[in-house]
């Protein structure tokens, strides 16, 4: 190539003009639209990033082997008996637990650029959020999966068949989609993505642990059951367990449900207000 | 349509607990022109800016956008206007297409619409074989490029860039000139912020000057250049010895103070007209005064700072000042 264009090889000016003047302002996206295009877009991520699914896939197979074989002996006899009685609890605590990359994603977003571009843009403000949730339920079903399937290697037998997994699968997409709204709160509120996670991770293993996720919670103090039995995190343990064993009551089911409005009537508007005030204080 | 003011600010604040950004910005900008805010880091460009964009309320003052207040009337303000800003808001993850894609659906665009779009402005901005790449193994120039595109899925009637080329290399800082002047001739207002005078002298009808949140000169290039004289002549002679002559021939030539550089050899003025400059140099080598490097170079920013303020601007990035005019 002669170098006689010293410049602006690369800008196609009557292209451009012509692009510029071309442009008409359609209607503004109905608030669905605006959720899958945002959906689309953590997908993508995915698609780009599939280090991302790292977290999905090692930590699920590491809970699961970890507390079967560490916890199973000591506390059920068996780890044969155990596993029977934990695998819907850790599946529960896997994906409870991944939803807090929900807050680091934002957070992350913010301290980028993107975050004012989406701003002044006029679409549906809550979208962001909404498509973000969305996308990760991809994300939440590959690890509910490895759970489920690494259990049934090491003997787990559900009672309540195909059928009650994946009615449990579904009950956990939608509990995680609401307590996504508390992470979605702390991302906007804490400064960096790394702090972050880091408080996080604080509020997310009390929260996992004070559950009736690893052990029945008659044994513990009285204190403490008050605590377990507030926490919704143990509902929809125990909803799950009845669904895996074709046992639940519908009773089981709606306490969950109620976990999730509770969650999401709190937390949901707190996000948005903190999202709104973002960069106008 | 509101008046020939695309843009008009009045006495614009804004503090930061006890740090005053803004102390009472006033700007105007006509319908189809483009004004620099001209001003060193931390002066208040971005500040000013946001707040034009509706992201960052002011805490006193008004702005209108074709006569929409931003504070009143923020969602008609928002639709006249697009924002790039001074970090690229485009996904790093996501390839070129996919996020002009993405702004354009999440402006209302149907699927189809939107690849369309997407594909006529990365062809318009020189980006098409660079589509299919994640923007992270962009180059500097070709991620602002694509903010820029970004901006102007739907094309605004005032487009806000802050220092939109920072941090580029000079083939990429041209090619994002053109591009602005493209912009500019389809009728686009826009507004830009720069550190660099040469920026603003190359594209604005108007520079603004603003330092420490308050407006320290409004004018035409040329009139800002008058204040300053148009230009530094540098010299440096062959023997230290001669710079008393040197100095006295300069001063009657120029008709300028002549400042004596801490290099024993060197000594610089500020000129109004270069001729005179020419006139100057011919007496030196008359005098028998040898020289062995000379130039003539724009003001900096520095110098118009000095000039305007008294006070040296602290930092040391305004480089570009030595190109022979």
């Amino acid at each position: 190539m002669a170098a006689a264009q010293p410049e602006l090889t690369a800008v196609n000016q009557a292209t451009l003009h012509s692009a510029i003047s071309a442009s008409h302002r359609p209607q503004r996206p109905n608030p669905l639209d605006a959720s899958i295009t945002m959906a689309w877009r953590a997908l993508l991520k995915i698609k780009h990033v599939p280090m991302q699914l790292f977290d999905v896939t090692m930590f699920p197979i590491m809970m699961t082997l970890m507390f079967t074989f560490l916890f199973g002996g000591a506390l059920a006899g068996s780890v044969g008996d155990y596993v029977q009685f934990l695998i819907p609890g850790i599946f529960v605590m896997t994906i409870a637990m991944i939803t807090m990359y929900t807050g680091h994603a934002l957070n992350t977003d913010i301290s980028k650029g993107i975050f004012d571009r989406f701003r002044s843009l006029p679409f549906w403000r809550p979208a962001v959020l909404v498509g973000m949730l969305l996308g990760d339920t991809v994300r939440y079903s590959l690890a509910g999966m490895v759970v489920i399937v690494l259990g049934f290697i090491l003997g787990f037998r559900p009672e309540g068949g195909i059928i009650g997994v994946l009615l449990s699968l579904i009950l956990v997409l939608i509990f995680a989609f609401s307590l996504s709204w508390a992470w979605t709160v702390l991302g906007l509120v804490v400064s960096t993505p790394e702090s972050t996670m880091m408080v996080s991770s604080m509020v997310s293993f009390p929260l996992t642990f004070a559950t009736n996720i690893f052990v029945d919670p008659a044994t513990m103090p009285e204190w403490l059951q008050v605590a377990v039995n507030l926490n919704p995190i143990t509902h929809v343990v125990t909803a799950v367990r009845g669904l895996m064993s074709g046992t639940v009551t519908a009773d089981q089911i709606g306490l969950v449900f109620l976990g999730c409005a509770i969650l999401i009537a709190i937390f949901a508007p707190m996000t948005m207000y903190f999202y709104n005030a973002k960069g106008t204080r | 349509m509101a008046g020939e003011h695309a843009i008009e600010v009045k006495a614009l604040r804004k503090s930061y607990g006890k740090t005053e950004v803004l102390k009472g910005i006033d700007l105007q900008v006509k319908r189809g022109s483009l004004v620099a805010l001209l001003g060193p880091n931390g002066a208040g460009k971005t500040t000013t800016i946001r707040i034009l964009a509706t992201l960052l309320k002011p805490d006193s003052g008004s702005a209108k956008i074709l006569g929409h207040d931003v504070l009143k009337e923020p969602d008609a303000a928002r639709r006249l206007v697009s924002l790039t800003g001074q970090f690229a808001s485009v996904d790093e993850d996501l390839t070129g297409a996919e996020n002009l894609v993405l702004v354009a659906r999440l402006l209302g665009f149907s699927w189809k619409q939107a690849k369309m779009r997407a594909a006529e402005l990365l062809e318009a901005f020189g980006l098409t074989e660079a589509a299919d790449r994640q923007v992270k193994k962009y180059s500097g120039g070709m991620r602002r490029r694509l903010d820029i595109a970004a901006s102007i899925v739907v094309s605004p009637e005032i487009l806000f860039l802050d220092e939109p080329t920072t941090g580029l290399d000079p083939r990429s800082r041209r090619q994002v000139w053109e591009i602005v002047r493209t912009l500019l001739r389809s009728g686009t207002t826009i507004l830009l912020t720069t550190q660099y005078l040469e920026e603003a002298d190359q594209l604005a009808d108007r520079i603004v000057v603003i330092d420490q949140g308050a407006v320290i000169a409004d004018g035409t290039s040329s009139e800002l250049k008058q204040s300053v004289g148009s230009g530094t002549v540098r010299l440096r002679l062959k023997n230290g010895e001669q710079r008393p002559e040197a100095e006295q021939i300069l001063v009657r030539a120029l008709n300028q103070p002549v400042y004596l550089e801490k290099d024993a050899t060197t000594l610089s003025a500020q000129v109004s007209d270069p001729a005179l400059v020419s006139a100057a140099l011919a007496q030196l080598v008359e005098a028998g005064i040898a020289f062995t490097d000379f130039s003539l170079g724009q003001p900096s920013l520095d110098e118009v700072f000095l000039a305007l303020t008294g006070e040296p601007l602290d930092e040391t990035e305004t480089e570009q000042a030595q190109e022979i005019a």
